[in-house]
């Protein structure tokens, strides 16, 4: 079984899809019941298998692990390659710890078509994972493009009033960044004679190939970050999503654009990366300080927080791009403290819409006095997202900001103002809805969590103060392939005469 | 040898003896021939297809160096065939429906079948014409086979119009190849142009001109834009299942003969025809995509699609080499299997006995047919391009041959039309998932139908299992013709 974990935790939800797509009868009741069961247990099994490669990681170690490989296309030169290092192994576990939270989550408030939107949930799992651990750039590109099947039809089918217009307006910007992108991967593979992706890490590509490349992989990662000015898409997606489908796409979609950056952009083109920096770093910056602002004037709960996580995101993209080992584990740290904690906000949000079905935060307000658990997880999960120490997030933008910090001081004060921010919009909100006097009748028939949400927050909360309190066990399985794509990055940056674009104007 | 000759067209010779039977037949045994008559017909092509795939096939040129068989041909034959063969499979049960069914119909496809395996096996201009006539003749009686109906009429009439004016271009077309070069042979054509391009001359403008004008002539056959402009209203106008029958077959035959006629003998000629293959593809690509977005009738939609797909396929061509022509046929195959499960669906769109063709009367297929509601998204996904279906296969296979061949710009162009592209594919999977149901379709909607549904679905989604053998055949299929 260690052989091949990778393609079991990869496929187990596909085949549970097929098995729920089995699954007929007359009566709709039975049928969505038993479909509900079999997701969970099929994603359950699969969390539980995936945790073998917790365990069975090696620390300390760059090199890629659980590797197989099987010989697929071969007149396309293509095989079945997988395997995880220390970047990627953390996200595998990520996502496949949302999952089964998400189904959970969906127990009651999705009634319609419960089959179909169980299938979705499980084969989007199945792209996700697949997306991690590939190590064969053009099966990458099938996962990384494979996701929008899934996700076309959850926010489509199960979304709010404007769902076709959300729906497709995630569907076509992301197809039209991740086109570009495959041209660019042919050119790659044309380039190196390969599309190993462990092969294309040792290539040295040519610098002014570089830069086109750099440009349309930018394309399609910036628009799945998102970074500014591409960001459009998400608030749209999450306020029309359900709230499993807002959980995935904050949790792990997000995640798998600055993958994409520390995977392809950073090691394979590393003189275009010192190039483009200073866009990197312009863009993110407007992404930390005008996207809070965005978030301090939104009335719908949803949005707030989805620009909280463009927000965020440029945490990230700024932590990437710093190339230095803090910038990168914490920017690695920031995504997955981030796919906790947003994944555990929008959550949050559902729990409330689904009793009093409003979104707006003006509806709300004195919510403790009916709900304590509920303000209480609440409350911890936004004290995560301003950063407080203690939780995962404060580490995660702490390393970053040190990594910042020594690339370049402005950037670092800059995106220092955007914690600011971040914490004004975010008690704002809680205080808004959680504290006041409980006014408006229709809250006042408010039940508290149920088992089943309780269930769902617990391994959350467990894990957010895991992270804020004891780092290491995360970053000491990043910390050697970090390590490792930082030193390759430097040598390749020495032996070019690489600078940043206007590098007078900066002055480096 | 006149025995060798023979066993070289024996799926041919085969084919045109079986429908000559067929026609007699039909004609003397009386009424109520169709059903029989098209059930044979599907037979025979089995048969045809049989002979070719299974048979140990000698290769080689044949009459006097007119009609060629080679890997590349047998493996575009088995294409047509199975495009075929699904085309009339799904025609009977539409025709009787429709009350007009006649025993002609499945002979005259089976001829046009016929004629297409002569134009891929053409190996000289006049082969390569007779074989066409022979092919759009056929078409011509059926795209008009409902006399009564003025549609069907019109679509027939246009067809013939602009098909006579194709040929005609394209008659004139070989005759100033001829003139310039003294001959009709292909091999001998190649030879001459190859020791003009070593010689290092410019060839003669004259035979550029007869070169522009083939070209035009089969581009109109494919429905390539500039010449495209009688595609939705012939596809409109057609019967469902023919219309069915004119977006596989005959397409895949006119370009599998492009194909050999751009590399086999003006393979040395590339440079000149490069471009205009390069302009051809772009404005299909373009136009397929953008004009398709405001349509409603979904045929013609299917039409605007074609034209699109055709770009697709010919950004293969346009490359100019053989992992391009290895790109245009795989990418020919996964688009036989789209287009036909796409119109076994549109065959079944019947509310109370009625055909309807808009597509707004797929709203909430996904509640009151799932099964079919199923198998067009994967359809329309696969046409858009998005992995891990067989569409998205194609696409790469294509794009990757022009980024190869240096075609860069063409590569970007073309793989951005396909997000234009997804927007109308999209369109139809929200009206079915999305939407509110309106009316249902009538049911059940036959084995033959429910036959064609499964077949293509299962070949759109399990092709990344099972594509070896297609992509290996194709490879091989390419490779002869770039021997010597």
């Amino acid at each position: 079984m260690q052989d091949h974990i990778l393609s079991i935790v990869t496929f187990a939800p596909l085949l549970g899809a097929l098995f729920i797509l089995l699954i007929r009868g007359d009566n709709e009741e039975a049928v969505a019941k038993n479909s509900r069961w079999v997701a969970l247990w099929v994603s359950g099994v699969t969390f539980v298998v995936s945790l073998l490669l917790w365990t069975g990681f090696e620390r300390g170690s760059a090199e890629f692990q659980f590797v197989e490989e099987v010989e697929w296309m071969p007149s396309l030169g293509l095989s079945y390659r997988m395997g995880v290092d220390g970047i990627s192994v953390l996200f595998v576990l990520l996502s496949t710890l949302l999952t089964p939270i998400c189904i959970l989550s969906s127990w009651g408030p999705v009634k319609t078509r419960v089959k179909e939107y169980m299938v979705c949930f499980l084969i989007l799992e199945t792209m996700m994972v697949g997306m991690f651990c590939a190590l064969d750039i053009v099966v990458f590109y099938i996962f990384f493009e494979g996701v929008l099947i899934p996700m076309f039809l959850i926010i489509g089918i199960w979304g709010g009033a404007r769902r076709v217009y959300a729906s497709f307006k995630l569907f076509l910007y992301t197809l039209a960044g991740s086109v570009l992108m495959l041209v660019a991967i042919l050119a790659m593979y044309y380039e190196a004679g390969s599309a190993d992706i462990t092969v294309l890490l040792e290539y040295t590509f040519p610098s002014e190939m570089q830069k086109w490349l750099w440009i349309a992989f930018f394309a399609s990662f910036a628009v799945k970050v998102p970074m500014w000015p591409v960001h459009t898409w998400l608030p749209d997606a999450h306020v029309e999503a359900p709230t499993a489908g807002s959980v995935i796409l904050a949790g792990v979609l997000l995640k798998m654009g600055a993958y994409g950056f520390l995977r392809f952009s950073l090691p394979m083109m590393p003189e275009a990366s010192v190039y483009f920096t200073p866009l990197i770093y312009t863009l993110s910056i407007i992404a930390v300080i005008y996207t809070s602002l965005v978030a301090l004037a939104q009335e719908d709960m949803k949005k707030l927080i989805a620009y909280s996580s463009v927000a965020h995101m440029g945490f990230v993209t700024i932590g990437i791009f710093a190339a230095n080992q803090q910038g990168i584990e914490g920017a690695i740290y920031q995504m997955l403290s981030h796919g906790i904690v947003s994944a555990a906000l929008f959550l949050c949000v559902g729990v409330i819409y689904d009793r009093m079905h409003t979104r707006m935060i003006a509806s709300y307000g004195g919510v403790v006095e009916r709900m304590p658990v509920y303000a209480l997880m609440f409350m911890v999960f936004m004290l995560a997202s301003v950063g407080l120490p203690g939780t995962g997030g404060f580490v995660g933008e702490f390393l970053v900001l040190v990594g910042a910090f020594k690339a370049n001081t402005w950037v670092a004060a800059l995106a220092a103002t955007g914690m600011v921010l971040g914490a004004a919009y975010m008690l704002w909100l809680y205080r808004k809805v959680i504290f006041g006097k409980l006014e408006k009748e229709d809250l006042k028939s408010l039940m508290d969590l149920s088992l089943r949400e309780k269930a769902i927050f617990a391994p959350l909360i467990v894990i957010t103060l895991w992270m804020g309190i004891y780092p290491p066990s995360f970053l000491d399985v990043m910390s050697a392939s970090v390590s490792n794509l930082v030193h390759n990055y430097e040598t390749a940056i020495a032996a070019s005469n690489a600078a940043p674009m206007f590098a007078q104007v900066f002055g480096q | 040898m006149i025995t060798t000759d023979l066993s070289l067209a024996l799926p041919e010779i085969f084919l045109a003896c079986s429908a000559t039977v067929l026609l007699m037949y039909g004609a003397y045994a009386g009424k109520n021939t169709a059903s029989f008559v098209s059930a044979m017909s599907v037979a025979v092509l089995a048969v045809a297809f049989a002979l070719i795939f299974l048979g140990d096939r000698p290769t080689g040129l044949a009459f006097g160096g007119l009609f060629i068989v080679d890997a590349y041909g047998d493996y575009m034959k088995l294409v047509v065939l199975v495009a075929s063969g699904f085309g009339i499979l799904m025609t009977q049960r539409f025709v009787e429906r429709e009350g007009m069914a006649k025993f002609e119909i499945p002979v005259l496809m089976v001829l046009s079948t016929l004629g297409m395996l002569m134009m891929i096996s053409a190996n000289d201009l006049m082969s390569l014409y007779v074989g066409l006539e022979l092919q759009s003749l056929a078409l011509y009686v059926i795209a008009s086979i409902r006399r009564e109906n003025l549609r069907s009429s019109e679509a027939g009439l246009k067809y013939f119009v602009l098909g006579a004016l194709s040929s005609g271009m394209l008659l004139y077309g070989c005759s100033m190849i001829y003139g310039f070069t003294g001959t009709t042979d292909f091999d001998i054509l190649g030879n001459v142009l190859s020791s003009v391009v070593s010689a290092d001359q410019t060839p003669q403008i004259g035979l550029i001109v007869g070169l522009v004008f083939v070209c035009a002539a089969i581009a109109f056959k494919i429905s390539a834009v500039p010449f495209h402009m009688w595609t939705p209203d012939v596809y409109e106008g057609a019967p469902t299942p023919i219309t069915a029958f004119f977006a596989s077959a005959p397409k895949v035959a006119a370009i599998a003969l492009f194909a050999r006629l751009l590399s086999d003998p003006f393979g040395s000629l590339v440079s000149e025809w490069q471009q205009i293959i390069v302009f051809v593809a772009l404005a299909s690509m373009i136009l397929g995509s953008l004009a398709a977005i405001k349509q409603t009738n979904i045929k013609r939609l299917m039409a605007y699609s074609s034209i699109g797909n055709i770009g697709f396929a010919l950004v293969g061509l346009a490359a100019g080499t053989q992992e391009g022509i290895t790109g245009l046929i795989i990418y020919m195959t996964i688009y036989i299997f789209m287009n036909m499960g796409t119109f076994a669906c549109i065959l079944s769109m019947r509310q109370k006995g009625t055909m309807v063709e808009n597509i707004d009367d797929l709203k909430g297929l996904s509640k009151t047919s799932p099964m079919m509601a199923f198998a067009l998204t994967i359809f329309m996904f696969s046409m858009a391009g998005i992995p891990p279906l067989a569409g998205f296969f194609a696409k790469y296979v294509v794009f990757a041959a022009a980024v190869n061949a240096g075609l860069t710009t063409l590569a970007v162009i073309g793989i951005l039309t396909s997000v234009i592209g997804a927007f109308y594919y999209l369109r139809i999977i929200k009206v079915m998932y999305f939407d509110e149901p309106s009316a249902s379709f009538d049911k059940p909607i036959g084995g033959e139908m429910t036959f064609v549904l499964t077949v293509s679905t299962a070949f759109i989604v399990f092709f990344i299992l099972f594509s070896t053998p297609i992509m290996d055949g194709a490879a091989v299929a390419a490779s002869a013709l770039f021997v010597g």
